[in-house]
Parts: C-alpha cells; structure tokens; sequence
C-alpha cells in the first residue's frame, strides 16, 4: 500500500470503526449474526441489531446468553446451509474456544470479526494480540487489518474464502485503535458485494427431510485424516485467497494482491525490514518515511494473514534482508513471542537467516510512539548472530521502576 | 498535518467533538481521523479526544502528544490536567470560559483563545452542551474548516430542530472568536 493514496473520496463516510464494519457485514447479507456484547466490540452487534430492526438487513438476529452459545448458534445456522457472523474479543473469544476448534473440525465457515483486547488478568479491556494468537491452533483463518477499510474488507474475503475452503475465520483489527476511530471508509453496497460474493451453496446441510450427523464422533482409525483435511484446506486456502484479492481488486479497487494478500510491505527491499501485525505498521510506516530522509534504509513486511502462514512469502521478503525487527503485541510466557519464533522456524530451512531481533510492545493498549518505534529500528540495525536467548527478545517499553515496587 | 487534542469530562462530548471536527474536515476534502483516549469512561472524570487532519491518508495511530491545537471544555480541569503540554509554540488552545484570554490560568508561548460556549448552548439549546459551539469557535479561531462543512455535519448528524439550533450555536461561536 503507498502511503500518499488519493484524496478521499465522496464515496467514503467518517464514521466509527465498528459501525462500518457492521455495515460491510451487511453488504454480505449474512443469513444469521449471533450477539453477546464484549468492549470493545460491542458496537459491531449493536449497530447489526440497529440494522435488522430498522429493516435494512433482513437476517435472523439471536441474542444469545454467553459467548459460548454465541459461536454455537452460529455452528447451528452454518450447518444448517446459512451464511452466519458473529464478533466478539479477548475473554468473549476465549469462551468461544472449545465451539470454535469444532466449527473448523465441522468444516464450517462462520466468518467472526475479532476486536483484538488483552486477557486477563489483571483485566484489561485495551489492545493487544494475546486473543488472536490463543486460538491459532483451531484450524480458523486469521487476518490482520491495519485500518478500517480493511477490517471492512477482509470480512467480505473472508466470507468468499471461507465458503470455498469450509473453514472459519477469524477477521482482525485492533480493538479500540480501529473499533472506536472515526475515519473515512468505503462502504460496499449490497449491489457490488452480490458481484463478488455469490450465495452460499454448500455441499451437505442438516436438513431434517434428509438426516445425517456432523462431526458427533470419530475412532482413532479416523481422526487423524479429519485433521489432516483441515490442513489441506488451510494450505489450499492460499490459492483461493490469491484469486479472492485478485476478484476483490476487479469489483471494488482495492489492491490487497500484493505477494497473493498473503503480506503488504512498505519499501519492502530495505536493507532492514521491521515485521509488525494489524493497526500499529500505520505508526510504523511514518517512522520509516523519517529514518529514510534521513539515508536509513528501512521497511516493512506486514502478514496480511496469519492463518495460513505466510511460509514461502515470508522467506522471499525477508530472506536478503541484513536485519530483521519483530515488532508484536503478544507473547508466550516461558519462550518468546508466537511470531518471533514462527518467523524464526518459517526460515529456519530458507537460503538464508538474517538476524532476528523481536520486541514485545503495545500490550494491552499502550501507546506506541514513534520515538519509540525508532529506538527498536535502530536496535534491529545492531542486530547480529549468534545472540543468546535474553538478547533476541526485549520488552522496550518496560517501566523498571514498576517492577522495582515504585508506586507510579 | 494538524493535530487536536480535547481536554474534557466525561458526558461533555469530546468524542463527539472529535468525531464532527474529523467529518468536517473530510467534508473539505482532506484525510481526517478523530479517537478518544481510550479509557473506562465515568460521567465527570477527566477525558481526551484527538483529531488529525491532513493532504495525506493519516497511518499514525498513536496519541497525540504534541498537538498544535487544544480545546479545553471544562475549566476545572485546569487544576488538575497539564492541557498545554506538548502544544506547539505557534499553536492554539481554545478554552471555554467565560473569562478573557490574559485571565485564564495556562501558561504557554501559544495563543490563547476563549468562547463562552457553555452560554452560547444555554441561549440556543437551553442545555449546557457546548460541544457543537466549541466546534464552531475552532473553526472561526483556526480557519481550517469553514461554516458550510460545519452546518452539513451537524445536520447529518442531528437533523431537524436539535440540528438547527447547534448549527445557531456553532455560528454564533464562529463569529464571536474569528470577529
């Protein structure tokens, strides 16, 4: 994506980040959308519920008591042959777990929007990927949005791509950063969505004329090649989603076919490429434009997607870098960073192995600045192998005199 | 870029004061963005909101931190909150009082500018929601959003008699701080 893109246009409308991506939601005319509120998504269902009452979108809209019953309503409709949406964050997600590991066995494509928060505890209701990154196991595509025309956007894919693979997705952006920002978005009209998303037609439904049973119970003679199709599902999914973006550019024209949508890079051959998911390469791409005036030559490779993994992408964009930063708002306790290290593992067996340096940041909504994004650049410019555990991770905006019992 | 930072209490409606600065300044053709600090919002309690405009599409998603606009709804805040902190030298902060400028208690190299908004809300809508007057005041003290964009969101955003009377009170605030 170029930074400087054409003036807005009349087309686009100022308005909360959750309102519009209820109102792209709509467009796909979903036959089901599933409700439990959860800040900061909230205001995604509300506005859908506004939408139904007020008559502009004509879907069953359940109110369930939890967000377990939330996902497993959706499982139902999906099952049943229905295009079925929910959204939800953080804890709402969590709940949401055990439903969402059997829709992707159940080979459903619910698509849920994700306003990214924290876990707890303690109980935070701000930013970070912890979320996402705990249901990365489940068999659900995942994308990352940096802005709210992307939120928008990747919902409408991920209906496309999820009803050709039979899987769920999981669509998402920032809570807060994107869920409660007023910008300008485009918003499709139900009329260029029908062009590019046609109706669900799926291979079996419950249907009580015809009885059959999903997913109830598989011997160990079984199982493994249930799981092993959810695998070539996943990774069949990349071409799917090459065409999906490539269809997506024709009707709306919006460019997201860079490296397949699989990543978006910004001056992506630097000598040193920062690697970051979601809202925060926003802030990223203004540090860079800086650095460079100033003869630093440095970049950015966002994955776009993160379920499938960006494999061969991320080793053709990063593999002639000299250093690389991961910049990520998430972490597994008792290692690194899920990125870092997948990263690290994805190219492990590539031609080559830049030094990677990774930098745990914006946890639970902190602020990240751009003085501090330049710091973890010019860190990631000193960055050399072989470094030893403690010196190929940091936490930058550690506030020592927290840990050391000061009261501030 | 410009940037603004609102120093309000919580049910003053810095949100949505920043919502309707970012959709006029998309009325006038630039990139516009506008976030609250995110926060657990309590009726009275100290709040921010933020506003960018610029030529470019806006990427920056951090707080601003050194704004060249500031708007001060509340002055009590004054007491407790460092509203100018980061504002540009050459800069602007706005503050809804009914004092004159040389009487308000900031200290800054910027200018300082005040509109009685709250009694400007009083006269038009007979509630002490000074919001939209203090829309109107920024633009008449910047000049970087004229009256025409101002009175279209307002419309679109409260139609009938509630719009007509903040449109009023936007423009009584516009004339009185660009007069």
């Amino acid at each position: 994506m170029a930074k400087a893109e054409q003036n807005p246009s009349d087309e686009q409308e100022v308005m909360k980040g959750t309102s519009a991506v209820a109102k792209g939601v709509m467009a796909a005319d979903p036959d089901v959308v599933s409700a439990y509120p959860i800040t900061p998504q909230t205001g995604v269902v509300e506005k859908l519920s506004e939408l139904v009452a007020d008559g502009q979108l004509d879907s069953e809209f359940i109110k369930v008591d939890s967000e377990f019953n939330a996902a497993s309503t959706c499982i139902g409709a999906s099952a049943a042959g229905a295009r079925a949406f929910s959204a939800t964050s953080s804890q709402g997600l969590k709940l949401m777990s055990e439903p969402l590991f059997t829709a992707a066995g159940m080979r459903l494509p619910i698509v849920m929007a994700v306003a990214n928060r924290s876990l707890s505890a303690p109980l935070s209701i701000w930013a970070d990927h912890t979320d996402a990154f705990a249901e990365r196991d489940g068999g659900m595509l995942q994308f990352h949005a940096e802005d709210v025309q992307e939120a928008i956007d990747h919902v409408l894919m991920g209906f496309r791509v999820a009803e050709q693979v039979n899987l769920p997705v999981l669509s998402n952006f920032d809570g807060f950063i994107l869920t409660h920002v007023q910008e300008p978005a485009d918003i499709p009209t139900e009329e260029e969505v029908n062009e590019f998303l046609p109706p669900r037609d799926p291979e079996f439904t419950l249907d009580p004329s015809d009885p059959k049973t999903m997913g109830a119970f598989a011997r160990p003679e079984h199982w493994t090649e249930t799981r092993y199709a959810i695998q070539e599902a996943m990774m069949e999914s990349k071409d799917v989603w090459a065409q999906t973006v490539q269809e997506f550019k024709e009707v709306f024209g919006r460019d997201y076919t860079e490296y397949n949508g699989m990543l978006d890079t910004y001056h992506g051959d630097a000598d040193y490429r920062l690697v970051a998911l979601g809202s925060i390469c926003g802030t990223i791409r203004g540090v860079i434009d800086e650095y460079r005036e100033q003869g630093v030559d440095v970049g950015l490779v966002r994955p776009r997607v993160h379920r499938p993994f960006p494999t061969e992408e991320l080793r053709e964009a990063l593999g002639d870098a000299e250093a690389v930063g991961v910049l990520t708002k998430e972490m597994s306790p008792g290692y690194e960073s899920a990125l870092a290290g997948e990263i690290k593992g994805t190219l492990y067996h590539a031609e080559n192995q830049p030094p990677i340096k990774s930098f745990v940041i914006g946890m639970a909504g902190r602020d990240v600045n751009a003085p501090e994004i330049g710091t973890m650049i010019e860190e990631t410019m000193e960055a050399s192998a072989p470094m030893t555990f403690e010196e190929q991770e940091s936490w930058p905006q550690l506030r020592e005199k927290l840990l050391n019992g000061g009261d501030q | 870029m410009d940037e603004i930072r609102i120093h309000g209490r919580g049910g003053q409606g810095s949100v949505t004061l920043a919502q309707l600065l970012a959709q006029a300044a998309h009325e006038e053709g630039t990139w516009a963005q506008a976030f609250p600090a995110f926060g657990v919002e309590r009726r009275g309690a100290p709040v921010e909101a933020f506003a960018r405009f610029d030529e470019e599409k806006i990427t920056d998603r951090s707080q601003v931190d050194e704004p060249d606009y500031v708007i001060v709804q509340d002055t009590s805040l004054l007491e407790y909150v460092d509203v100018t902190e980061g504002l540009a030298d050459d800069g602007l902060v706005l503050v809804n009082t009914s004092a004159d400028p040389e009487d308000v208690d900031i200290e800054t190299d910027a200018e300082v500018a005040t509109v009685d908004a709250t009694e400007i809300a009083l006269e038009h809508l007979g509630k002490p929601i000074m919001n939209t007057a203090l829309l109107g005041a920024f633009a008449g003290g910047t000049g970087l959003l004229s009256q025409d964009s101002l009175e279209a969101v307002i419309t679109q955003k409260f139609g009938g008699e509630i719009g007509e009377q903040n449109v009023a009170a936007t423009n009584d605030a516009f004339t009185e701080v660009s007069a």
